[in-house]
């Protein structure tokens, strides 16, 4: 009728109509924000990489700052501190991008110390030498920017822009890294080995880190999708290769892959094939340093239990 | 200025400088271990700004003596021994648990914040000015331990117990941030310091205060008397041999 008044009135859409607006919400390139109807699965999946994330941040805080302490100078070791400082920051953007969808710290940091939520691998590694700082930096920063850098661009609000402000960081992150390889790689024959020895280590690992091939990534499909992922974990990988090979040459550093080839057809750097049963095998927990990793977390935690305890113990006693 | 009293400065300057380098490293200790993220952040900060004031005594000292202030500070903190360190014993110790990290922290900040205060007077024009400018930083670490001295201090049995065992450990020490070397009077009289001595009793009497209302009981049993700053616990050559090991794995190469 002409000229009445309506009555809001609830949301009698079915959940299929509800998810074909979603999705044409995301074609559209629009966010999605917190209070905004999402599919369950969107959510999960969400909740299960920003919380990985997350984790990944915090443990990726334990290898390098292994070497705070050992900086060898002190320009270096205000740098190191202020990075894995930043680490940390970075962990807490991305808890508080998880709680947007739900997720408590609490729950969070449970999964991560009964071992059932996982973090990036690369941090199961050990970091040996001074050396290992150049190589984290450059490598292993730089391969997270390039998966950052896609997931500023993603579908879900409150993680793309915790990624905006991450990403500015981890550019100056890759930088001293950089910078660090740079003057081992031109410095003393020791300090070239030492280089060497790091990129030899880190490259399979940094290169593992944009996870299985396509065809083996059982979520990729469905992140791809709803703009969560906007390229594949090949693409990516390839883009890193394609980025660091001739800039690693161009030092007079090697890497340590035999089919290693410029493909002038293709216009990319041909790589030899990812040791997957090493991958697999760090995943399920079995990598160099996961144990120790983990024991690091769970110290600290039991450490700071009675901290935690009296800090809630005096803002109960003290809220005015 | 006479070659003396250079000298005694630039030992005073260093003394300084040791005994922030030695706390911000211990602090530093902390980063990806702290009880909650929020301080793997906060206390990270501290450590920073600890180091960075280091620098700036370094600084002087070698400006002070005509060394190039690019390579003097990395050249005393990276090849100097344990013996030659002038830092308080205070600082050296380890880390412990986060009642002793935070107590610490808080005593020497105070300790910093009057020895500041006064610096800032100094007739030494650049002393002066550092003094002024790094006080600014001071003010925030004072607020961050002073609010955690009192949140241990009145939080929980547990974190009470810790907090008086860790200030029956440190007291002792945290006096001997007042000893004052025999070369100081020079400086004293060029009205380019403070006479720590007498800055003692209104450091105390703030400390002391505070620590009172956070139901901590001060210690009277203060026999144990802390030696001058050329003595070392045998902490200190296993903090500078984690800290100098890269550096001098090839002391002429560039890091
Ligand atoms: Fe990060
Ligand atoms: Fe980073
Ligand atoms: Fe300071």
């Amino acid at each position: 009728m002409y000229g009445a008044t309506v009555d809001p009135i609830e949301d009698i859409r079915t959940d299929e109509e509800k998810l074909a607006e979603f999705e044409a919400r995301i074609a559209r390139g629009e966010k999605i924000e917190p209070g905004d109807w999402m599919p369950d699965e969107y959510r999960r999946q969400l909740i299960r990489m920003i919380s990985q994330h997350a984790h990944s941040e915090v443990v990726g805080m334990l290898p390098e700052g292994a070497f705070i302490t050992r900086a060898p100078n002190l320009r270096r070791k205000l740098i190191l501190l202020a990075k894995v400082q930043d680490e940390a920051g970075h962990g807490q953007y991305l808890y508080h991008a998880a709680e947007t969808l739900g997720a408590t710290r609490e729950e969070m940091l449970e999964a991560l110390l009964s071992g059932k939520a996982k973090y990036s691998s690369i941090f199961n590694y050990p970091t040996l030498s001074w050396a290992d700082m150049g190589a984290i930096g450059w490598l292993v920063d730089g391969a997270a920017i390039l998966n950052q850098t896609m997931l500023a661009k993603c579908s879900y609000g409150p993680y793309a822009r915790a990624m905006v402000r991450i990403c500015a960081e981890e550019n100056f992150h890759r930088r001293q890294g950089q910078d660090i390889v740079i003057t081992l790689a031109l410095g003393t024959p020791e300090q070239k080995g030492m280089m060497q020895d790091s990129i030899n280590r880190w490259w399979w690992p940094t290169l593992m880190m944009f996870g299985p091939h396509d065809t083996d990534s059982p979520n990729s499909a469905v992140l791809i999708r709803w703009g969560i992922k906007t390229k594949t974990n090949d693409e990516l990988r390839q883009t890193f290769v394609d980025q660091t090979v001739p800039e690693l040459l161009a030092l007079g550093l090697t890497i340590p892959d035999p089919e290693l080839r410029y493909d002038e057809a293709s216009g990319h750097w041909h790589f030899g094939e990812i040791n997957w049963d090493e991958f697999w095998n760090v995943v399920k927990g079995n990598g160099p340093c996961n144990a120790e990793r983990m024991a690091a977390r769970r110290q600290a935690h039991e450490d700071g239990l009675w901290v935690r305890e009296a800090m809630a113990a005096y803002a109960e006693k003290h809220q005015s | 200025m006479n070659a003396n009293l250079k000298q005694a400065l630039t030992d005073y300057l260093v003394a300084m400088a040791d005994d922030e380098l030695i706390l911000g490293h211990r602090n530093s200790e902390w980063c990806g271990h702290a009880p909650i993220l929020e301080e793997d952040i906060a206390f990270a900060n501290i450590a920073l700004d600890e180091i960075g004031h280091a620098i700036v005594w370094y600084e002087l000292a070698a400006d002070l003596s005509g060394e190039d202030r690019d390579t003097y500070a990395n050249r005393v903190v990276y090849f100097r021994d344990a013996p030659d360190y002038r830092n308080t014993q205070m600082v050296e110790l380890p880390k412990g648990d986060w009642a002793f990290t935070m107590l610490r922290q808080y005593l020497f900040d105070q300790f910093e914040m009057v020895r500041l205060e006064k610096l800032t007077q100094s007739s030494y024009a650049s002393l002066a000015e550092a003094a002024a400018k790094i006080r600014t930083e001071e003010i925030y670490h004072l607020r961050h331990t002073r609010a955690w001295v009192r949140r241990l201090g009145l939080g929980t049995d547990e974190s009470h117990r810790r907090m008086q065992a860790a200030l029956n450990d440190l007291w002792p020490y945290a006096l001997a941030l007042f000893e004052a070397s025999t070369r100081e009077t020079l400086l004293i009289q060029a009205s380019y310091i403070p006479d720590i001595s007498i800055l003692k009793t209104a450091w105390q009497v703030q400390v002391t205060t505070y620590l009172q209302e956070a139901a901590l009981t001060m210690p009277t049993n203060s026999s144990h008397a802390i030696p001058p700053r050329t003595h070392h616990t045998e902490h200190l050559g296993g903090l500078l041999s984690d800290l100098q090991q890269v550096a001098r794995l090839d002391p002429m190469a560039k890091w």
